[in-house]
């Protein structure tokens, strides 16, 4: 029994500790010269993905990343935790700016057909833009089912069975494959890659392709108004009793 | 177990209950713990004092809930005061000491109370003097890197504010969310980024000090160059607090660096780590940025109390280094090359390389909160000695063969690119009996190979009676020499950094 082919989307974006800037002319953040890494939700994807290799229920694991020349970093970094081939559709810098869920999942759809992938995994969402929409465009573009914010998952007679994070709980589901599937934050806790294996990673084969392959447009369909800092918060009052509480209250006409 | 013990801070003699624990609720007075120290003959605070404190230092002046000044950051240590000032400004210092130092009245500089070797707690009633309140910028001049600040600012503050200009300070250590500048300096410091930057003696490039009289010492140039009469800062850094109070620092301050990587490594043996170093040094050097140890049992102490993944399968010992350079292909392809040829002479076994900062944090802080992990043992008996790296880690091995299972653990780690060895015994409470049998026969072992009793940490409270172990009795004389004509009535820290005898 061979076991799954999975295609795992790897997303770069700027650093979780990194602190965010807003460009001066307001059209975006700041991204020249500023720590980049994999979204942490797409690391949790491809260490699912590793798992289920190590457990013999995938056979081969590819990562995808769209974006500039640097997206291939990512990928190396994917490769070095157990992916075995990686393929990088490259944009310019200006388009990948405004490049949306809506492109990129077009572009896995096309892969996932192309390979004839059995899984497409990717993280919930992404901690740039906080769309949550790739995974679930991808499923209704593939016309497959979709498990979204997975917290566990196990192999149920050729099935799937999905433990999803949901605000009333945790909800199980069945999931026929091929399906795409969503990471949530409790699915594993990453790997970090360690050096033998970023040593052969160097060595494993990464294609560079371009959106055009795949007949994928990437003109953008939004235009990005302002950027613009959150307001300053204000700095709170201490009050000393409840009394004077209700007071303040009553002097800023809230009560 | 409880003690009833005479009180030596009373004027009275009271009997106090004093529990010997040491959990995060109550911490033995350390006049009780240590009875053979006699308080001074110095004056007490009366009513007339405060009032004029407060004169001075209006609302500022703290009388009530004074635990957290009181004791320790190790909780090994804790005092008595009844009195705390918060001062603003230099003028405001030098008011309070001229007021201090003619009532005879011992006083305690205290920053951020991060210390190790309780010296920045009172022994007594001691009235402790805060920097809290002194915590502004003064100037930073770009092009030079020369930062002037008052000596309450928080490091990692310092650090925000010099990122922005894409500058770094020169000195970082585990504390550095809670420690003052002003205290680094008094202790100078070492730190993790010592290797590259070197010392505080080199980094501080002026300081402003208040003498125990209120006398201003201003020395706060901003040059890298001076020549001119003896140099006193140097006298000021790591003097601890008792020959003046350091209100201003003049800091020479490193570009930030563009690129930072961290390898945290696995080997078998000491010598092993040795090797690394030395591997590292030839081919990383001029970007090498830290070079820190840790043997396995302080991995556990990660992994155990403090709940922290390690990124690699057990080793006897670890290894974690840091490169820092201006150009991140140029760092990345020396770290590559130094990687490649240690794992394949296999001085190392195994690996990871992090260039991204949530992951370098992640692996930082498997080295930095250590000391925060072995909190959760009890009591932690900390020792921090130089010695060459021939018997380094001979003496981690000589105190487990000694202490058997009287203690919870006996761990080493450290900024062995320094020579710097952070030896670390823990036990649920404290115990004189333990105490007993560590020392004096560490500071022995450290004396007899030829090291120092305290490579950063200071003497503070707990390690000035074993100053020579490591100065000679000349050199102790000339200190005392120096101390008396700073401060002639002793009210600068006292009971801190030089014996009685």
């Amino acid at each position: 029994m061979s076991g799954f082919r999975i295609l795992v989307g790897c997303k770069r974006v700027i650093d979780y500790a990194v602190k965010v800037r807003v460009k001066p002319d307001k059209t975006g953040v700041v991204t020249e010269g500023v720590k980049h890494s994999m979204n942490p939700f797409d690391e949790i994807a491809v260490e699912e993905a590793v798992r289920m290799k190590e457990k013999k229920l995938a056979s081969e694991i590819i990562a995808v990343s769209c974006g500039p020349q640097q997206c291939q970093e990512t990928l190396r970094t994917a490769l070095a935790m157990g992916v075995d081939r990686a393929i990088h559709v490259i944009t310019e810098p200006k388009e990948y700016e405004s490049m949306q869920p809506i492109h990129v999942s077009k572009i896995l759809s096309k892969i996932a057909t192309e390979e004839k992938a059995d899984l497409v995994i990717v993280g919930k969402q992404a901690i740039d833009d906080d769309c949550n929409q790739t995974g679930q465009m991808t499923a209704s573009l593939l016309d497959w089912p979709q498990a979204t914010f997975a917290s566990k998952i196990e192999k149920s007679n050729g099935d799937l069975s999905v433990m999803r994070e949901i605000d009333g709980g945790l909800e199980t589901i069945k999931v026929k494959v091929p399906a795409v599937l969503t990471s949530d934050l409790r699915l594993n806790e990453p790997r970090y890659a360690t050096l033998p294996n970023i040593m052969k990673a160097k060595k494993k084969p990464l294609v560079t392709k371009k959106p055009s392959d795949y007949g994928v447009d990437i003109t953008p369909r939004q235009e990005i108004v302002s950027v613009e800092d959150p307001p300053v918060r204000q700095a709170g009052q201490k009050v000393e009793s409840v009394e004077e509480l209700v007071t303040k209250l009553k002097e800023a006409g809230l009560v | 177990m409880n003690i009833f013990k005479l009180c030596q801070t009373c004027s009275g003699t009271v009997l106090r209950r004093c529990i010997q624990t040491s959990s995060t609720r109550h911490v033995e007075l350390t006049s009780v713990r240590y009875p053979d120290v006699k308080r001074g003959n110095y004056g007490s605070v009366r009513d007339s004092d405060l009032a004029t404190f407060e004169r001075l230092l209006p609302g500022r002046v703290l009388t009530d809930s004074l635990d957290g000044y009181n004791t320790d950051w190790l909780k090994t240590c804790r005092g008595a005061s009844q009195v705390v000032l918060r001062p603003k400004s230099t003028e405001e210092v030098s008011a309070i000491l001229k007021y201090c130092n003619e009532k005879k009245l011992a006083v305690v500089p205290q920053g951020g109370n991060t210390g190790l070797v309780g010296g920045s707690v009172s022994v007594f009633d001691e009235i402790v003097i805060s920097t809290q309140l002194m915590n502004n910028i003064i100037s930073l001049d770009e092009i030079s890197g020369t930062l002037v600040c008052q000596a309450g600012c928080v490091l990692a503050s310092l650090e925000d504010y010099l990122s922005n200009h894409k500058l770094t300070i020169p000195v970082d250590l585990g504390a550095k969310g809670s420690c003052h500048i002003g205290g680094n300096v008094a202790t100078n410091a070492g730190g993790v980024r010592l290797l590259r930057y070197g010392s505080l003696h080199g980094n501080v490039l002026g300081l402003e000090a208040v003498l125990a009289n209120g006398e201003v010492v201003d020395c706060l140039s901003t040059l890298r160059k001076d020549n001119t009469g003896y140099d006193l800062k140097q006298l000021f850094i790591g003097s601890e607090g008792t020959l003046g109070i350091i209100t201003a620092v003049s800091l020479n301050c490193p570009q930030k660096p563009e690129a930072v990587s961290v390898a945290f490594l696995g080997c078998e043996s000491f010598q092993s780590v040795l090797d690394i170093f030395k591997e590292s040094r030839q081919k990383l050097g001029e970007v090498l940025s830290a070079f820190e140890f840790m043997d396995s049992q302080t991995m556990t102490v990660a992994k155990e109390n403090l709940k922290l993944r390690s990124p690699i399968e057990d080793y006897p010992f670890y290894v974690l280094i840091e490169t820092s350079g201006s150009n991140g292909s140029h760092d990345e392809e020396k770290l590559s090359q130094f990687l490649e040829h240690v794992m394949g002479t296999g001085i190392v076994q195994d690996g990871t390389v992090a260039t991204e900062p949530t992951k370098i944090q992640n692996i930082w802080s498997m080295r930095e909160r250590i000391a925060e992990g072995l909190m959760h043992d009890g009591y932690c008996y900390k020792y921090d000695v130089s010695l060459p790296l021939q018997s380094f880690y001979g003496l981690v091995e000589a105190m487990r063969e000694r202490m058997g299972t009287m203690v919870t653990r006996v761990i080493g780690y450290g900024h062995v690119g320094d020579g710097n060895l952070h030896l670390n015994l823990t036990s649920p409470e404290y115990s004189t009996e333990v105490m007993d049998k560590i020392e004096p026969f560490l500071y022995d072992w450290v004396a007899n190979h030829k090291g120092s009793i305290s490579a950063e940490h200071g003497l503070g409270f707990k390690k000035k009676n074993f100053i020579y172990h490591s100065k000679s009795k000349s050199a102790v004389r000339l200190m005392k020499d120096i101390k008396h004509t700073f401060d002639p009535n002793m009210i600068l820290n006292p009971y801190k950094v030089l014996p009685d005898f």
